[in-house]
Parts: C-alpha cells; sequence; structure tokens
C-alpha cells in the first residue's frame, strides 16, 4: 500500500464514522425527545477525523496525564461526541440508551465529572478557549508534550471571553494549542451574518498572534492532511483551523435551516432521515448561497 | 444620610488610615503611616502575605500555581512571582479568562489561586466560578480581595458587598472569609488539599492583627476569639477585630461579657456554632456586607431552622444602598460597623 491509498482507506472508514455520528445523534434525540441535530451534523467530520485519525488519547486510561485533551466549547453538540467515546472503549455503549433519562451520567451538555473521556464539562458558550489555554499552560508548565485541542461554534465568537483567551493564547505562545472553529455559519435566530457578523475569522486570529488557515469542514481528505501537517510545538503561534461548515450537514430539510438548532424527529420523518444519512453526503449545496 | 453629614460637617481632616494604596511598586517594602520608620511592616500590612505564603508552600508542592488579572502589586502576588515566576500568571484585565483558565489548569493537575479584587473575581466571574470551579469541583481556589467597602472612596465599581451572598448560594462551593495576616496564612494553608472550589474573600490587605499566632483553621469550624454568656457577637473578616475591640470595651466598662464567633467559614455554615451563640439569649452579627444574604441571613436562617427563634438578634450591616463617596473609615463609622457602633449595638441589645 502506498500513501495514497493508505490515505484513502483512512478517509473511508472516517467517512463511515462520520455517518455514525449523525445517525446515533438522530437515535440518542430519539430517546431524549429533542436534540441538537444540526451542530452534531456540521461538526460530523471533524470529530471522526479528531478521534479516529489524530487524538492521542488511552479509552483504557481517560486520566493519563499525557494525553492530548479536547475542550468542545459548543457543548450542545456532545450528542455527536458520546458515540465517539463509546465506540472507542471510554465506557460501555449501552450506557447511551439511558441518555438524558433521570440519572443519567449523559446530559445534553458534557458532565467531565462522569464522563470519562470529556476532558470538560461545557454548556455555557464562551469558556472553552480559555479551559484550553489552561491545559496548554499546565501542559507547558509540567513539560508533557501533549496538545489541547478545542472546538468552537461561530456563534459563540461574538462572547467576549473568547478573544480574552485568543489574546492569551497568543500573548503566551501557546504552540500547543489548536483551535477548530466549526464555521456552520448559523446561530440560533439565524446567519451569524446577519445576528452578529463573525467574519473575517481568519484574519481576526491572525491578529491576535495566531497562524490560522481554512479548510472544508467537510473534506475528510483535507482536515486529516491539515490536522497532521500541524506542528508539535509548546511555544510558538496557536494553531486556527477555520472549518467552513453547513450546519444540519447530511439532512437535506435540516441544512442551513432556521427550524433545526434543537428539534425532534417523528414518525417516518425518523426512517427517512436514518436512509438519508446512510445513503452517504451530497455535493455541497452552500456554495455562493451567502457570502 | 444624616449621620455622614454630621461627619462631613464635624471633621475638617478626613481619615485616611484605610485608603487604598495598594499599588505602589516594589515586591515587599510598601509601607503605610502606621510603618513609616519601618519598624511594623508585618505588622502594618499583614495581608499582603498572599503572595508569600503561597510561595512557602509552593516551595514544597509544585501543584500550586497564581494568577492574577494586572494586580499583582495590589494583592501582593508579586511575592509569588519572584519566586516561583514558571507557575505565576498575569492575565492582563482579563478576569473572567483568568478564573476559566485556572479552572483549565485545575483540571490538569494544578491548584489554582486566581486573585482580583473581589468585585471583579466574584461579581464580573461569578459564572465562571460557578459553571468552571464549582460545577467540575476542582481544585480553583478564587481570591477576591479589597473585599466589602474597603476601597472607599473608589467607589461602587470597586466594592464587593454583595459577594458572600452570591457565592454561598453556588452549589459545592466553600465560601471563606479571612480575618487578618495569620488567620489567611491558616486559611492558605488548610486551602491546599480541600476538595472542591473556594472563594476566599479578604480584606482591606492591612487588617488589624486578630489571631496571634497561625489558627489551625478548619473550613466550616467557627472560631470562638471570645468567651462570654452575657451576648455573643457572630462576625467573619474585616469586623471580628472592631467587634473584639467592642466587646473588650463594654467588658471594661460594665463587666458584661460578650463571646465574639469568627464565622470564617461562610459555606459550610457552622451551625453548631450559631446554636452555641443562641445559648446566651442575644446575638448581634456584624459584617462587611449588604444586608441581604450575607452572614446576617446565614444567621438569621440557622436560628430559626435550629429551633432558636426566641434568641434576640441584631443586625449591623451595609442596608440596601449603594453607599456614598467616602475614605473607608468614614463608611465603616457612617455604617456604624468600628467598635464604637458594634458597642452601641451591643448596649441596646443587652438593655432590651
Amino acid at each position: 500500500m502506498n500513501a495514497r491509498n493508505d490515505r484513502s482507506a483512512i478517509v473511508d472508514q472516517l467517512r463511515d464514522r462520520a455517518r455514525f455520528v449523525r445517525t446515533e445523534t438522530v437515535r440518542l434525540s430519539r430517546i431524549a425527545g429533542a436534540g441538537h441535530y444540526a451542530s452534531s451534523f456540521s461538526a460530523a467530520e471533524l470529530f471522526a477525523a479528531l478521534y479516529y485519525a489524530e487524538l492521542r488519547v488511552r479509552p483504557d486510561e481517560p486520566t493519563w496525564p499525557d494525553r492530548d485533551r479536547f475542550v468542545l466549547s459548543k457543548g450542545h453538540a456532545a450528542i455527536g461526541l458520546y458515540p465517539i467515546l463509546a465506540d472507542l472503549g471510554f465506557f460501555d455503549a449501552a450506557e447511551l440508551d439511558d441518555y438524558t433519562r433521570m440519572g443519567s451520567k449523559f446530559g445534553d451538555h458534557p458532565d467531565m465529572k462522569t464522563i470519562p473521556g470529556v476532558d470538560f464539562s461545557s454548556g455555557s458558550l464562551g469558556h472553552g478557549l480559555s479551559v484550553a489555554v489552561g491545559m496548554a499552560l499546565a501542559g507547558r508548565v509540567r513539560n508533557s508534550d501533549h496538545r489541547t485541542w478545542c472546538m468552537l461554534g461561530d456563534g459563540e465568537l461574538a462572547e467576549g471571553q473568547i478573544w480574552e483567551a485568543a489574546m492569551a493564547a497568543g500573548h503566551f505562545q501557546l504552540g500547543n494549542l489548536v483551535v477548530i472553529v466549526d464555521r456552520n455559519q448559523m446561530c440560533i435566530d439565524g446567519f451569524t451574518d446577519d445576528v452578529m457578523a463573525v467574519e473575517p475569522l481568519a484574519d481576526r486570529f491572525a491578529d491576535f498572534g495566531w497562524r490560522a488557515q481554512r479548510i472544508d469542514g467537510h473534506d475528510l481528505d483535507a482536515i486529516v492532511s491539515t490536522f497532521s501537517d500541524l506542528p508539535r510545538a509548546s511555544r510558538g503561534q496557536p494553531q486556527a483551523i477555520v472549518a467552513d461548515t453547513i450546519k444540519g450537514r447530511g439532512v437535506a430539510r435540516m441544512e442551513l435551516s432556521l427550524d433545526w438548532h434543537v428539534g425532534n424527529l417523528a414518525g417516518d420523518d425518523y426512517d427517512d432521515v436514518i436512509a438519508e444519512l446512510e445513503r452517504g453526503l451530497g455535493p455541497r449545496a452552500d456554495v455562493g448561497a451567502r457570502p | 444620610m444624616s449621620a455622614g453629614n454630621e461627619e462631613r460637617a464635624g471633621s475638617d481632616v478626613q481619615d485616611t488610615s484605610e485608603v487604598f494604596r495598594g499599588t505602589a511598586t516594589g515586591s515587599t517594602s510598601l509601607r503605610d503611616d502606621r510603618s513609616s520608620d519601618g519598624s511594623e511592616q508585618q505588622r502594618a500590612i499583614p495581608a499582603f502575605v498572599l503572595g508569600e505564603e503561597l510561595a512557602d508552600l509552593a516551595d514544597h508542592d509544585d501543584r500550586i500555581a497564581v494568577l492574577t488579572a494586572d494586580l499583582a502589586k495590589a494583592n501582593r502576588t508579586s511575592d509569588f512571582e519572584a519566586r516561583h515566576p514558571e507557575r505565576f500568571f498575569n492575565m492582563g484585565i482579563a478576569e473572567k479568562n483568568m478564573i476559566t483558565v485556572a479552572a483549565g489548569m485545575a483540571a490538569s493537575g494544578f491548584v489554582t489561586y486566581a486573585a482580583t479584587f473581589a468585585s471583579f473575581s466574584a461579581l464580573l466571574g461569578c459564572e465562571q466560578i460557578r459553571t468552571d470551579c464549582a460545577y467540575p469541583h476542582l481544585p480553583v481556589r478564587v481570591i477576591g480581595h479589597h473585599g466589602g467597602m474597603s476601597m472607599g472612596f473608589y467607589g461602587t465599581s470597586h466594592h464587593a458587598l454583595e459577594d458572600l451572598g452570591i457565592m454561598r448560594t453556588i452549589a459545592d462551593l466553600t465560601v471563606v472569609c479571612a480575618t487578618d495576616a495569620n488567620h489567611l496564612r491558616g486559611v492558605l494553608r488548610a486551602s491546599v488539599d480541600h476538595p472542591g472550589a473556594m472563594y476566599i474573600r479578604l480584606g482591606r490587605g492591612r487588617d488589624p492583627e486578630v489571631y496571634a499566632d497561625v489558627p489551625d483553621v478548619r473550613f466550616g469550624e467557627a472560631i470562638r476569639v471570645r468567651d462570654g454568656g452575657d451576648a455573643a457577637i457572630v462576625t467573619t473578616g474585616s469586623e471580628v477585630h472592631p467587634s473584639l475591640t467592642a466587646a473588650d470595651r463594654l467588658a471594661e466598662e460594665t463587666g458584661a461579657q460578650v463571646a465574639v464567633y469568627d464565622m470564617h467559614t461562610l459555606k459550610p455554615f457552622d451551625v453548631g456554632a450559631i446554636a452555641a451563640a443562641a445559648g446566651t439569649g442575644r446575638i448581634l452579627v456584624a459584617e462587611e456586607h449588604n444586608h441581604t444574604n450575607g452572614l446576617g441571613t446565614a444567621t438569621a436562617e440557622a436560628l430559626f431552622e435550629g429551633g432558636f427563634g426566641d434568641v434576640a438578634l441584631r443586625r449591623l450591616d451595609v442596608p440596601d444602598e449603594h453607599v456614598p463617596v467616602a475614605p473607608p473609615a468614614a463608611l465603616y463609622a457612617h455604617y456604624r460597623l468600628g467598635a464604637d457602633g458594634i458597642g452601641a449595638a451591643l448596649r441596646d441589645l443587652l438593655d432590651a
């Protein structure tokens, strides 16, 4: 097998796992009676690439001090993360069958105290990058070569604390910190361009001392190669990856829809959506649709 | 406002003894009027032991890290920075980020102390304390120094008369007030291995001495600093010293013996100490806090829930208002939170 075939096989596997993220999101939402479908779907390829191709973690030793950290600042997408953690063996997948029920470890937002593999509790938007800065500083003081990854939503970039943390990361030259912005174009009330404009994102991170690049967040080839090309350095420019994605990606009725930030699929819709997801992603329809 | 007007009319020179001057350069050599000959520095500015004590602890514990938000000189964490620069982080004027960064470090094995004015730590950073420190049960110690109205004429933006009420409402957060320098040392020593997050309120940074030695601080256990059976003062932090002074004077003048309880831990609250104080039949609460939801409220809750509803209760605190412009000493007099005011309230209570 040459390198190209290796990459192709990996991408095929990741595509399957991204599909798994989406179908599990649909299944778990049915258990709860509601779910953040669209915010999980936009991050499905990013989650899959992180956990199956990039992050240095030990499912049998979730608190391994030298593990790579992952802070899901957009905590409402945890419904897409739980199935991966179960699949990797951080906990028994059957535990997810009680998702959100009384006494479950698994709520809409992740709890680090109860869920092995969750590095920090999240849910209140705007906090995650500060957490990641703390973890990156801790890693440097401890002389650990672990990296800290943080996934931000684009809507939460309106939170001032994000930019306090971005400033600190640049100031402290946290070369061991990587941010992925799930730039799925929408917050709850509409397109970020209409509600609170966040662009130009790459320039903004660059202005805070980061190295920023922009990729198609549903293109697994691009994601994997971008991740693997990142330098592993304790000191240097922090890395920002602006991943252009589609909120609700994978289910036509949910893509860039105002109606599916939180929703519930009922009756035949459930089976229709599962069938649609099993067919895989079609071509992106959003390119050029919005500035 | 009549008391304030009288104060203004009756005094040509205002009492500036407690005025905040805490950002001078130099790490440990700051002097104030009470130590102008240099001989009483330790006594005169005692709570500035914050950075020194943490540095001492960090000498033997590599988990300890300290953060501040552009106030390293005011809170003397500069003393920590001088000795452990690799574990000191000045986060600039970004308090919310500082508290959450401290939580991120705590999630990676550190015991973090994040210090800024109480108005900015407890009020501005409230949600970060709840969501990022208390809820994940992390060993973050948020230090709110210059609590209450100790910033005087710097004004309401720099006061924290709400912090204890806000903080004690947060689940799984230990809430403590330091009384003086020795007590602060005891609090810090006990905090290192204390489970979960803490909010620690400091006073003016040069609170007069109550404890001659470093006390063995146990969170949730009040310290009875004066015995007495005629009444009890339940107090905390900056009000312990004037309460003791008032009780001592009263004993000299009338022979009445008043117990004084240092309720250094607001949460978990020592209801046993309140029950003991209730045995005197008369309780005076003195606190540098808004009337709502501070020590007085906690005491009233403990009394009624403990079946001591017949105890005579008086409360000295700050009414539900934003305080006027004045130096700290004038504000304490205005709200009867100095030894004179506490003494007068004690006499009223004993006569009741």
